[in-house]
Parts: structure tokens; C-alpha cells; sequence
């Protein structure tokens, strides 16, 4: 099996984002540190993986989110994002 | 059902355990879990749940299983497809029964949901399993009251590898119910005199079936990896807005 | 999270039973070959790969793939453990000593130091300690079970550090880097070890 039949959205993510961060993210808007493109969170690549959760720009590959679970600790590397705007509500108006 | 943020209680989302009040096969390889959670907040059409299964020797393994129950259903309902060579979903399908505990922890999801108020039209394509949370969206519009309903034409396409692994297949055929045009795509056998689509999900078909670019329909794409990138490349190709097509990927772990 | 369990009524790992000395702790050993990957798979032309070692002072030597293959092959058969708890016994591959290249290496000028950091096709790397892929213990694996090694499993090669946890071992290698001072890698600056021997269970840091 290639790498690529076994990826898939930020959405599945979405529970582990959550031990994270207090507002549902997987609709916010992510801007890639590495080529500068904006998408929603929920877009983004998410290579599972039993070491951990690597969530890639659909742009340009780049690790925009890594995260793991170590006994005790949650880490998350968010190095990869730039920016991100997080809706206060599940339907704000600016949703397309 | 109790909203936590109403009593204000944190979002923080914890591990929950549900009690099996009810299952019933949907195919051969598919099973509904009808799951009375105490504390569920609510969800919306689209989201999914987390399932962490533990054995006594400490040994653990989760996976996400999309809901099938509209919003406005009191109970949390999931459907499993059994993937034989897992470890989950045997265990869902085949050794889980009515009284049992499961630990679930959600609702998850805030990208890949639908509201009827967001409007339409709606055009929504499945591969296999990939029809759950579809169903949910497609029951959360039937029971939507009618002036928000009305101007919001639902149009399913649906590939599976036969007709009886056809996961809903009452439910879709009596049009009544959900309120939408469905076509059938079958990639395997199609019983004699067969009227649906018998190959995978093409340019012709996608063009056939959903509505033109101009009408600016929002999609949602649901199946495995490779039908779900097919899909989504095709719809651009036709010319949709990518920002107005939203996909979901399901792995192949079972 | 600090919850308690809930203990799932008749759910069983699937684990086959351990074979007595040979699985490391808190192992188990499967007869597949798990594709475990953190991003797509790279696909670099042939013609176009080439690997490098890097020294500490910039100097570096470079090998395009046919000037790699021309060096001695050896066919290790090794157990190889993953962190993700299973273990694979007696693989088969084929591919060069990393003893070879670096002695090439430092002949050619490059400067010795305690620490090397494998580095990727896709941008991966992992950071083990110099004496961890010398003597014997290491290969650039080009060839798997008698054929040339599948993309999914980190073709056209990869680092083989089979007494290490098999993260270690990168898949898609294009070069070492050595370094005075050990420096975490990919998985490594997300909490796991800086060296991971799978028989003193070193998964996280701060393992003993």
C-alpha cells in the first residue's frame, strides 16, 4: 500500500486537536508557514501514524501540525502554521 | 438531551461511556450501534466520534466512526463497516452487544458538516461506507421544517460494490424519506435489469448526476482515500469552486 | 488523559504470542510489514538521487546512485522493532555498510563527530549517536527479501539500524550529517529518544 491511499483529512485529527485546544479548530483557517497558502484545518493532509499525528499543507507538503501523546505529556508542534483564525461560533457568517 | 454549554459546564471533550441500547445489521459487512450517551451535547450532521477500545492488559486502540443520526435524533447513532483483517471494527460488528459499555468521546468536527440553514443545493457522493455521515445530513434535512427545506434540492450519488452492500437501502429507495435523488453506482454485480450505473464514479456520471458549476452547489465527498481524491480532482475539472467541495477521507484501518 | 479506562467487555489485542528471548519488552511480533509514514512518498528519479555525508566543517562528499552501488554490498538478516510495539523477525536486505561510506568519507576529508542526523527525501530526520551506525551495526539498505526496496518501505533506500528502534531506521535517506552536539530529530523533538534501544525499552525522553 502507497503512503497515499492512507491519508487523510485534518477532520479525522479533530479529537486530538481537541485535548489541545479549547475551540473546535478543524474550520479554522491555517496559513503554511511554508508556502504561504491558506486552508481550512479540516483540509489539510493528515498522515496517521502510531508514533503520532502529522497534519501536511495540501499546497506544498509542508508538516504544518505534529503531535504525539508521550506518557504525561501531549506535544504539538504547530511551527508549520503562520496564522490562524478560529470561528467563535460552528456557523459564522463568513463561512463560505 | 443536556447542553453542556447551557449549564456551563467546559467544552473540554472527555472520554464518555455509552451504553449499546440497540443494534441491528445494515449489510453482511455493516452494522448500526444505537448508543444511549448520558451528557451528549448535541452534534451536527457530518461530525464523528472517537472510539477508544481497552482490553484488561492495558492494551488500547481507537479509531473515529462517523455518526449516522441526524441532529435531531435523541439517540447517538454510528454504522460500522467490518473490515476483517481489523481490530476494531470485528470487535463493533461481531462480539459488541445491546447493554454493552463503550467508550466514545465527541462530538469532532467542524469542517466536514452541513446545516440546512447553510442552504444549497446540495450534492453529496459516497463510496462505500463513505454514505454515514451523508445519511446524516440527508435525515437531518428531511426532518428540517419545509421553508428552509425548499430551496434546497439534495442530490446523492453513491457507489458501492454490490447491491446488497448498499448500506440504507430502504431508507434511500423510499425517496419519500430522505428527500433526495438518488443514483446508484455499482463497481462489481448488478442484479439483472439493473437501471443504476454499473462502473466507478466517472467525469460523465458526476456531470450527470450533481448540478452544473454555475448553480455553485456545495459538495461533501465521503469514502475511501483514493475514490475520495478522484472525486474531488474530477469536480474541479468540471469547473466547482474546490473551496465549495469538502471531503473526508476514510483509512483503511478497521 | 488521567481518566480511568473503561475496560471493553471480551476485546482482546490481537498479539501473537512472544517467542521467549527474542522480543524486546512490551514488544510483539507480527509477520506483516506495517507501512508506517509520516507524509507522501517521495519519488525522486533515479538519475537525480544522490547521497551525501556532511561534515561539521561544510565539507561534504557526495555519491550519485550508481557511484553507491559500485561500493561492496552486504545482506544483513535481521529482527527489526518499532516503537509502535511490533517486531519483525528475519528480514533480509541488501545495501552498504554506513562503516564503508563514512571511512570513504573521512578518506576524502570529511571531519569526524560524536553525532550524525539522517536526512530525507519529504524533509524526515532522526539523530543517532555516531557509534550507534558504525561497526558493523548499520547500512544504507537498498534491497529487501531479494528485491529492489519498495517505495512504501522507504525505496530506493534507507537507513537500516536494526538494534535501534526502527524509526531510526529513515526511510528515504539522502545523506548524513554529523554533529559535535546531538540535535533531536523529527519524532525526536515531539518526545522521543534520542537514541532508542528497544531492549531498554528508550521510546520517550527520559527513558533510562
Amino acid at each position: 500500500m502507497q503512503t497515499e491511499e492512507m491519508r487523510l483529512d485534518g477532520n479525522a485529527a479533530g479529537g486530538m486537536l481537541r485535548e489541545v485546544f479549547a475551540l473546535e479548530v478543524t474550520a479554522a483557517l491555517a496559513r503554511c508557514a511554508g508556502c504561504g497558502s491558506v486552508a481550512p484545518m479540516g483540509t489539510l493532509l493528515e498522515y496517521g501514524h502510531g508514533m503520532g499525528v502529522v497534519l501536511r499543507c495540501p499546497t506544498c507538503d509542508t508538516a504544518v501540525v505534529r503531535m504525539t501523546h508521550t506518557p504525561g505529556w501531549v506535544r504539538l508542534d504547530a511551527s508549520g502554521i503562520a496564522f490562524l483564525m478560529i470561528p467563535e461560533t460552528p456557523t459564522p457568517a463568513a463561512q463560505v | 438531551m443536556t447542553d453542556l454549554r447551557a449549564v456551563g459546564a467546559p467544552p473540554r471533550l472527555e472520554w464518555l461511556v455509552s451504553t449499546v441500547a440497540k443494534v441491528h445489521n445494515e449489510t453482511r459487512r455493516a452494522r448500526t450501534l444505537v448508543l444511549d450517551v448520558p451528557l451528549w451535547p448535541g452534534h451536527r450532521a457530518g461530525q464523528h466520534v472517537d472510539v477508544r477500545l481497552v482490553a484488561e492488559d492495558g492494551y488500547q486502540a481507537q479509531r473515529s466512526y462517523s455518526i449516522a443520526s441526524p441532529p435531531e435524533s435523541p439517540s447517538l447513532e454510528l454504522t460500522v463497516e467490518r473490515l476483517d483483517d481489523g481490530e476494531v471494527s470485528p470487535y463493533l460488528c461481531d462480539v459488541l452487544r445491546v447493554g454493552d459499555g463503550l467508550e466514545i468521546r465527541g462530538p469532532i468536527g467542524g469542517y466536514f458538516v452541513w446545516d440546512v440553514a447553510q442552504g444549497g443545493p446540495l450534492f453529496l457522493v459516497a463510496g462505500g461506507s463513505g454514505i454515514v455521515p451523508l445519511m446524516a445530513m440527508m435525515r437531518h434535512y428531511a426532518a428540517a421544517p419545509n421553508e428552509l427545506r425548499a430551496d434546497v434540492p439534495v442530490r446523492l450519488l453513491y457507489s458501492a460494490r454490490t447491491l446488497d452492500d448498499v448500506i440504507y437501502r430502504d431508507e434511500l429507495e423510499m425517496g419519500s424519506r430522505v428527500d433526495a435523488r438518488v443514483s446508484l453506482a455499482l463497481t462489481r454485480d448488478a442484479p439483472a435489469g439493473w437501471g443504476g450505473y454499473r462502473r466507478r464514479i466517472d467525469r460523465a456520471m458526476l456531470e450527470e448526476v450533481g448540478w452544473p458549476p454555475n448553480e455553485s452547489p456545495r459538495v461533501f465527498v465521503c469514502g475511501p482515500t483514493p475514490l475520495v481524491e478522484s472525486v474531488a480532482n474530477l469536480l474541479v475539472e468540471i469547473g466547482h469552486v474546490p473551496s465549495r467541495i469538502r471531503t473526508e477521507r476514510f483509512g483503511p484501518t478497521g | 488523559m488521567a481518566d480511568t479506562p473503561f475496560i471493553a467487555r471480551g476485546f482482546h489485542s490481537r498479539r501473537a504470542p512472544a517467542t521467549p528471548g527474542r522480543l524486546p519488552p512490551g514488544q510483539y511480533e507480527t509477520r506483516d510489514f506495517p507501512v508506517l509514514s509520516a507524509g507522501p512518498t517521495p519519488r525522486t528519479p533515479l538519475a537525480k538521487w544522490d547521497f551525501t555525508i556532511k561534515g561539521v566543517d561544510d565539507r561534504s562528499v557526495r555519491w550519485s546512485w550508481d557511484e553507491l552501488r559500485a561500493f561492496p554490498h552486504e545482506t544483513p538478516n535481521v529482527d527489526i522493532h518499532c516503537v509502535t510495539k511490533w517486531s519483525k523477525f528475519d528480514t533480509s536486505w541488501e545495501g552498504i555498510s554506513v562503516d564503508t561510506l563514512l571511512n570513504a568519507a573521512l578518506a576524502a576529508g570529511v571531519q569526524d563527530a560524536p553525532y550524525v542526523m539522517a536526512f530525507s527525501d519529504g524533509g524526515y530526520t532522526t539523530n543517532l549517536p555516531l557509534a550507534d551506525v558504525t561497526g558493523g551495526k548499520a547500512w544504507i539498505a537498498f534491497g529487501y527479501d531479494s528485491a529492489p526496496l519498495p517505495p512504501e518501505h522507504g525505496g530506493p533506500a534507507r537507513l537500516l539500524v536494526p538494534h535501534l528502534y526502527f524509526w531510526k531506521s529513515a526511510k528515504w535517506v539522502r545523506g548524513l550529517q554529523l554533529l559535535r552536539e546531538d540535535r533531536p530529530g523529527f519524532w525526536e523533538q515531539l518526545g522521543y529518544h534520542d537514541r532508542g534501544d528497544p531492549w531498554r525499552e528508550q521510546r520517550y525522553q527520559g527513558d533510562p
